[in-house]
């Protein structure tokens, strides 16, 4: 039987090291919305959302309730946008109309974020693909909490450099549109390099067409945790710490299952993956940075950072998917900027840069996120810096993403507060060395060899 | 068996254990097992309880032991066992 000491120390997490399910999502599928008219598709994806959804909130606040455990984000991913408006949406600002309907949808059945404003992009773009693309500083711009991202790459393709090129430019205009808010829209946009089907997180997520009509994926948290499991050994060799670290997160997951299935259960939607990430906020304690720190660095970004990520990141699915009967999504630390104290505090103390993250994003999941630049950086330095990560994606099989916010009217050591769990983030240098001349080329990188397996 | 832990941290005093019993009893809920600590006057209780045939909801048990707790002067918790095994049991 569960003794004294287990429910504290499981409480402990819970109330003093931020414990948390970070997000329930909820999958939907819009295939069967699909309309040749306007009007007729705005009103099948508003019913969708709004039928399949309605006791997403409140499904997540009983189980909340049930163990005593927080769910912080409830959210939505539908199937990428690009194809759903492609036979209806003649322009980009047919998309537009149906973003608006996807975020009166997401305010009715009150989520915070609904994913899946997206298109795939990673060969070639259509005609939506391209409206889709365009539309988008304006969908972020006039929407609240639509989120949209495109998958420019992947390592069976190779990287589509035309849309590389565009989506510099679609980033800038994005952040001239909503420079009121300190450029917040390009908060809700991701570039990715072998985006996954099932990711939960936001901006992100979307429900793939590999996925059913609809599906739950849960994300899980809990760095606070395993940064006070570790401090307990501080100062052990490695075999200890990577020990101490598998176990660690093998108990934060097996929360992540047992959310995942009752939610499943209970909303009748099939279970479909769990999410092995530790995922940062702004909280004080509640950092993957701070992680790194008690590894043994004084900063993030000092000598030995990209080691002491690669283990981490390494033990945490290690000891995750032992816990799950089902993992995917991105599954590994996150390492944004904005939403980690700790990050900040490395960037602010002159430890850290956009070079040395990008060296990160090579062993842990995702990529440069969150990161604020300055807001005069051209679109073609933003289409290097995308080309860059998606690089490092395509050639090492793994998901990367860039999701950089040029602030109008910014410079180097602003600090820009986008608010709630985006956090703030302190302007970044960029290299101002030109790389116009290779964005310029147009048309598509092979896909590398080792994606011939066949 | 639906088993629910119970758990309670305060400041000790008399009659708490009472009060959380009374309240199980009226609403038709077993004790399993009580196990306690007090350190340095800080009182820690965990019931393993059995709300199979509880005549309340688990969303009112759980408000109902927050007020209780409230009235005591302590914090008292109600959470599905679950979260616990899951965490702690292969």
């Amino acid at each position: 039987m569960i003794n004294l000491n287990e429910v504290e120390q499981t409480n402990r997490m819970i109330e003093q090291e931020s414990l948390d399910v970070r997000t329930i999502t909820l999958g939907i599928s819009l295939l069967d919305c699909i309309s040749n008219r306007l009007d007729e598709l705005n009103k099948n994806v508003y019913n969708k959302i709004t039928t399949v959804a309605k006791d997403l909130v409140a499904t997540g606040a009983a189980i909340e309730r049930k163990y005593g455990i927080p769910i912080v984000n409830k959210r939505i991913s539908l199937t990428p946008i690009s194809i759903i408006g492609a036979s209806a949406c003649k322009t980009p600002d047919d998309f537009v109309s149906l973003a608006q309907t996807i975020d009166r949808a997401a305010k009715e059945v009150d989520v915070n974020f609904v994913g899946g404003y997206s298109a795939l992009v990673s060969k070639g773009m259509t005609t939506a693909d391209l409206n889709l693309i365009k539309s988008i500083p304006k969908a972020l711009s006039l929407t609240e909490r639509v989120c949209s991202s495109v998958n420019v790459g992947s390592t069976k393709t190779g990287i589509d450099m035309d849309a590389v090129k565009l989506l510099g430019e679609v980033i800038l205009e994005t952040a001239e549109l909503t420079k009121d808010q300190d450029s917040i829209g390009c908060a809700k946009f991701v570039v990715f390099c072998n985006a996954p089907d099932d990711n939960p997180f936001m901006a992100g997520a979307f429900h793939g067409i590999t996925e059913g009509d609809s599906v739950i994926n849960v994300g899980v948290s809990g760095p606070g945790v395993v940064k006070t499991a570790i401090a307990k050994v501080r100062g052990a060799d490695f075999g200890t710490l990577c020990e101490t670290i598998k176990k660690t997160a093998f108990q934060i997951t097996r929360v992540g299952q047992l959310v995942a299935q009752e939610a499943a259960e209970r909303l009748n939607v099939p279970f479909g993956i769990v999410d092995l990430s530790l995922a940062p906020t702004p909280a004080v304690g509640d950092s993957v940075a701070d992680i790194l720190e008690e590894i043994g660095l004084e900063y993030v970004g000092a000598p030995g950072t990209t080691a002491a990520l690669a283990l981490l990141n390494d033990h945490v699915k290690k000891g995750g998917v032992m816990a799950s009967s089902y993992v995917g999504g991105l599954s590994g630390a996150f390492i944004p900027v904005s939403e980690d104290q700790g990050m900040i505090n490395a960037v602010q103390a002159g430890a850290l840069t956009i070079e040395k993250l990008e060296a990160m994003t090579c062993v842990c999941s995702v990529g440069l996120d969150m990161i604020a630049i300055p807001g005069d950086t051209t679109a073609s330095t933003i289409s290097g810096i995308i080309a860059d990560e998606m690089a490092i994606g395509m050639i090492n099989q793994k998901t990367t993403a860039v999701r950089i916010i040029p602030v109008k009217g910014k410079k180097v050591g602003d600090i820009v507060e986008f608010g709630g769990l985006l956090g703030y983030a302190p302007v970044m240098p960029v290299s101002n060395f030109s790389c116009e001349a290779f964005i310029n080329r147009g048309g598509r990188i092979p896909a590398p060899i080792h994606s011939f397996k066949n | 068996m639906n088993k629910t832990i119970i758990t309670v941290i305060g400041k000790d005093r008399v009659g708490i254990i009472a009060k959380v019993c009374t309240y199980l009893a009226e609403c038709n809920i077993n004790i399993l097992d009580i196990s306690q600590t007090i350190v340095n006057g800080y009182f820690n209780m965990m019931m393993i309880v059995d709300t199979t045939n509880s005549c309340k909801s688990f969303d009112e048990l759980v408000s109902d032991l927050e007020r209780v707790g409230m009235e005591t002067g302590v914090s008292i918790k109600a959470q599905h066992e679950d979260i616990f095994s899951k965490m702690h049991r292969l």
